[in-house]
Parts: C-alpha cells; sequence; structure tokens
C-alpha cells in the first residue's frame, strides 16, 4: 500500500535574554549546577514572577516573522504536570491568549517554495535539566535548575510536511529565522533549538488523517529525520498487516535508532491549563507593534533572492552567503565598498569558511574586516599580486589581521612585472632544459606549461604568469 | 454535577494523594456540594461576555533583562529533603 506521510513539527528555542524569564538569574549556559537559581525559579512558596520584558519582546518579534496574527490581548496559563525537572509542579506557559495564532513560512525545498502553516507561536518557561546516573541499578535521578525558568519560545507547526526534505529544510528555515532575528543562539548541542515530530499515514489520494504519533527526545536535526524515517516504516507495516495505529507519544533511541512508546493517549496528561494568577495580562498596542515589526530585518529567503538578482550569484552561493546573518552583512559590506561580487563570494565561500571551519573561528566575530576583504581583491585586480600569492596574503590577514597591503610590502610579494626580470629568469630556465625546448619544438604543446611553472618557481610564484606566457612563446616560438 | 468515585479516583491520582474508600466517600459529597453551589453561576446569561484572564485590571508589569544575584547552591539545596552532591535528588525518572 503507498501512504502519504503527514509531519507537523514543534520547535523550542531558548530565547536569547542575558536573564530568566521571571527572576534575574542568568541563562548563560555551562554554569556549575545549581548556581543560577533564587526563590523564583526554584519555585519556592510566597514568590512572584515578573515578566522579562526582551524576552516577551523576542517572542512577539518572532511570532511576526512567522507572520502570525499577533493577539493584542495575550496572558499566561498554568500547564499543571509533575514532573522532577519543574520546581513548581506547574509550568508557566500560553494556552488561551497564545502570542501569535496562524502564521505562515515560506522555505525553499528542492528547488522551488513551499509554505507551512504556522498554528501558533507562544512564549514559556524552561524546565531544569534532569541527570541520570550511569551506575546500573541506580533508583535516583539528579537535578540541576539552571536552565528552570530560562525563556522558552514554542513555534507549532500544522501537519504541512510530506517528506524529510520538507523536514530538513522547514527546521534549517525556522533555524535562521531566529538567528536573524537575533532571539536565539539556537545551539542545538547546547539545548537551545530541539524539535519534536508528530507523524501519522494516510493512504494516498485520501484527506482523513491517521492517528498523530509524536516523538521526543530528538537532540539533532540527524535524529528528527532518523526518527522520522524510522516512524513511518513502522506505521506503514503496522497498517499493511491491517493493525491500526495508537495514538501515542514515542521516545526516540539515538544509539538503537529505534522509538518505544512513553505513554499511550489514555494515559495522556491532563494538564488542567487555567490562567496564571501571578503573572498579568499584557496588552499590545498598535505602536509597540509597529516598532516590532519595523526591527525585524530582511528574513533569508528574501535576502537570497536579492543576492541571486542583484549580484547574479548562483542559487547556491547565495544560499550558502544568507545560511548566517553576519557573513551576509560581511558580503554586502565588501560590494558596497568594491563592486565585484562574484569575487568576494568566491572568497568568502571558499576561502573565509575554510579558514573559519580549519581555525574553529566564530563567524560573529571575524579576524578580518569587509575593507580588508576589499582591498585584497582590489591589489589582485590591479595585478599587484598573484591570485596564488594572493591565497597566502589571506592566509596571514587572517592570522594576523594585518592588511594586505603591508603584507605584500612586508614579506615582498608584490608580483613582478618587470619584463626584463622575467626575461633573465627564462634564459636561465631555457638554459637548464634544452630537452624540455627540443620536445616543445617537436609539438609537445604541455612542455611550455612546465616552462612557465619552472619560471613561477624560480620567483617564488611572484612572476605575473601572463607575461612569462607571452615572454616564452616569443622565446622558444610557438 | 454529580461527583462519582471514579472522578475522586481520577483527581487524587492527579494530585498524588492517596484517600481510604471513606474519604474518598467524604469527597464525592463535599465536591458535589462545592459543584452545585457553584453551579448557579450558569444561571447567568454571559453570552456577551468574554472570559476574564485575570481579577486585577492592571496589564503590562515588565521587569528589564537585568541580572540579580542568585542564592547560594548551599541555601538553594539546603530545604531539599534529598540531595546528592551540588544536585537536588529525586526518586528514578521512569519516563
Ligand atoms: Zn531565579
Amino acid at each position: 500500500m503507498e501512504y502519504e506521510v503527514v509531519i507537523g513539527l514543534e520547535t523550542h528555542a531558548e530565547l536569547a535574554t542575558i536573564a530568566k524569564l521571571f527572576c534575574g538569574c542568568s541563562t548563560k549556559f555551562g554554569a556549575e549546577p545549581n548556581t543560577h537559581v533564587c526563590p523564583i525559579c526554584l519555585g519556592m512558596p510566597g514568590v512572584l514572577p515578573v515578566m522579562n520584558k526582551k524576552a516577551f519582546e523576542y517572542a512577539l518579534k518572532a511570532a511576526v516573522a512567522l507572520d502570525c496574527e499577533i493577539n493584542r490581548f495575550t496572558n499566561f496559563d498554568r500547564k499543571s504536570y509533575y514532573y522532577p525537572d519543574l520546581p513548581k509542579n506547574y509550568q508557566i506557559s500560553q494556552n488561551y491568549y497564545n502570542l501569535g495564532i496562524d502564521g505562515h513560512m515560506d522555505m525553499f525545498v528542492n528547488g522551488s517554495i513551499k509554505m507551512v502553516r504556522i498554528h501558533n507561536v507562544h512564549l514559556e518557561e524552561e524546565a531544569g535539566k534532569l541527570i541520570h546516573p550511569e551506575e546500573p541499578g541506580a533508583n535516583y535521578s539528579l537535578v540541576d535548575f539552571n536552565r528552570a525558568g530560562v525563556p522558552l519560545l514554542e513555534i507549532v507547526s500544522y501537519p504541512d510536511m510530506r517528506t524529510v526534505d520538507e523536514v530538513e529544510s522547514y527546521m534549517q528555515t525556522v533555524r535562521k529565522i531566529l538567528l536573524y532575528t537575533e532571539v536565539s543562539d539556537c545551539k542545538m548541542q547546547e539545548g537551545s533549538l530541539r524539535f519534536e515530530a508528530s507523524i501519522s499515514l494516510r493512504k494516498k489520494g485520501t484527506d482523513k488523517l491517521g492517528n498523530r504519533v509524536e516523538i521526543k527526545n530528538l537532540n539533532s536535526m540527524k535524529s528528527v529525520i532518523k526518527a522520522i524515517e524510522y516512524e513511518a516504516m513502522r506505521q506503514s507495516e503496522l497498517l499493511d498487516r491491517g493493525e491500526t495505529i495508537d495514538r501515542e507519544t514515542r521516545l526516540w533511541d539515538e544509539v538503537g535508532e529505534k522509538s518505544q512508546r512513553m505513554r499511550s493517549k489514555e494515559e495522556s496528561q491532563d494538564y488542567r491549563y487555567f490562567p496564571e494568577p501571578d503573572l498579568l495580562p499584557v496588552l499590545i498596542d498598535e505602536k509597540w507593534l509597529s516598532e516590532v515589526k519595523n526591527s525585524i530585518p530582511e528574513l533569508p529567503l528574501a535576502r537570497k533572492q536579492r543576492f541571486i538578482e542583484a549580484f547574479k550569484l548562483s542559487d547556491y552561493d547565495a544560499s550558502i552567503l544568507t545560511e548566517e546573518k553576519v557573513l551576509a552583512d560581511f558580503f554586502e559590506e565588501c560590494v558596497k565598498i568594491l563592486d565585484r561580487p562574484k569575487a568576494f563570494s568566491n572568497w568568502i565561500i571558499n576561502d573565509l569558511l575554510r579558514e573559519v571551519k580549519d581555525r574553529k573561528l566564530d563567524i560573529s566575530n571575524l579576524p578580518i574586516k569587509p575593507g580588508q576583504l576589499a582591498a585584497l581583491v582590489e591589489i589582485i585586480e590591479k595585478g599587484t599580486i598573484s591570485s596564488t600569492i594572493a591565497k597566502e596574503v589571506f592566509s596571514e590577514m587572517i592570522q594576523t589581521g594585518k592588511e594586505p597591503q603591508k603584507i605584500v610590502e612586508e614579506k615582498g610579494m608584490a608580483q613582478i612585472s618587470d619584463e626584463g626580470l622575467i626575461e633573465s629568469v627564462i634564459d636561465k630556465v631555457i638554459a637548464v632544459n634544452p630537452s624540455v625546448i627540443e620536445d616543445y619544438k617537436k609539438g609537445k604543446k604541455n612542455a611550455l606549461a612546465f616552462l612557465v611553472g619552472q619560471v613561477m618557481k624560480e620567483t617564488k610564484g611572484k612572476a605575473n604568469p601572463k607575461i612569462v606566457n607571452e615572454l616564452l612563446i616569443q622565446k622558444v616560438g610557438s | 454535577m454529580k461527583i462519582d468515585k471514579k472522578t475522586i479516583e481520577y483527581i487524587a491520582n492527579l494530585s498524588r494523594i492517596e484517600l481510604s474508600d471513606q474519604e474518598k466517600e467524604v469527597f464525592i459529597h463535599q465536591l458535589s456540594d462545592i459543584l452545585s453551589y457553584i453551579e448557579k453561576l450558569n444561571k447567568l446569561n454571559t453570552e456577551d461576555i468574554k472570559p476574564m484572564a485575570h481579577s486585577i485590571n492592571t496589564t503590562n508589569v515588565f521587569r528589564e533583562d537585568k541580572l540579580e544575584l542568585p542564592i547560594s547552591r548551599e541555601d538553594a539545596l539546603y530545604n531539599a529533603p534529598s540531595t546528592m552532591g551540588v544536585f537536588f535528588k529525586v526518586p528514578k525518572v521512569i519516563e
């Protein structure tokens, strides 16, 4: 039987505030356990949470960027459940008046644009971290509440995805939007960006949605894809055998690459949502909303399209350049200084990103400035240095942060265009390679390349290759 | 609205409390009484009235995104029923 896979995603992103959502504890990752805590985030009796304005604005910004309808009146609710990572036994979240509803996101999948609808965007508090001891038979777990109360954005999509390619693109696009709007650092390895998937199958050509299975514990984008593939297979095998799919929540086992039941619908939790009496509602007026709207930068997909059109870049180059906002900004700064988009695109994609990878550099804190890369491209065009030497200069720039002109001067790397000087080197090369000259005269054309190579070697790569070529042909005949 | 034994057991389970059969009987009656009292409100016409989210008529109370000093870990762990090293210790989490 052929089935259609119907996939929806829930995205959780920790917001990039310095303090927690309802207290002044730090959100900084990696602190010593239970040192970023206070009576509020530990859920001690009698304390009063007060909303961090920046966190609220970040959530609002994300909701606007995802084209949501903004609830001008929004409120917070208690979601009750017992779990030891939740000190109050309830999570402050939103249920009745979500910040944003009915949004959508455009994404690029296999060469065309696909839209996924967003069901809602809301703000809630993060839970603490549970540590399960390695020792076999241990009957306890340990809790670190440093993350408890960190502002958490939740984005719930409609089940609009059908393939893992679409899921992959959705995750990448959400990530880019959150990075572009600078509301989250989206570090999956630190858990500041996470996904949960819900999957159902239906016979091709039918409309009725099958029972939905939710999958949790997906620690990387790779796990999301693997878990969806596994789940689609599991459900289709059950359906082929005439069995039914239970509505349930399953946990992904990253090592075993399989999922197992966590709880069924019957055991599903009763969250007993009710309005949070400790927090006051938020009204969003026209002025505030338009300020937030104006603070949203050009989003990645739009920027990519503009790069393709305005700078005549390939789809591939434009995608890579717009992958990170800082990189796209860097590129545009370069082009503003010198109108050579193709050259900058090549330098950034081939050289800068390689250096970033090799040297594990922080892309938001690059050792070179756009003006320096522009200066490098300029001296290549002027013929001051060859493109081969330019690679060395570039590497030096990355290491030292020095201006390219200065490096060229200090190291005597300037290209030799003096014909007299080049000619003397050519004469020397011809003198020591009589057999190659003979081969060349007999018609072995690639012997010329060897001779050019020898001249370049003698001049340590500094001779202007165009002049070398011309002079050599003059000397040995064509 | 009538509360039955099943409902009482469900609520007790949600609240993580154990009730004896005798207590269940007591609560069936008490909760039923409370609910029927509250049900009087259903007689009011609330057609054009929006659900109230808060009893205080104030909105937009915020704090700035500023750090404040946390409490010491010793203080944080002080009242915990069980601790281990720098952590709170809880019964094994099954899920
Ligand atoms: Zn705190």
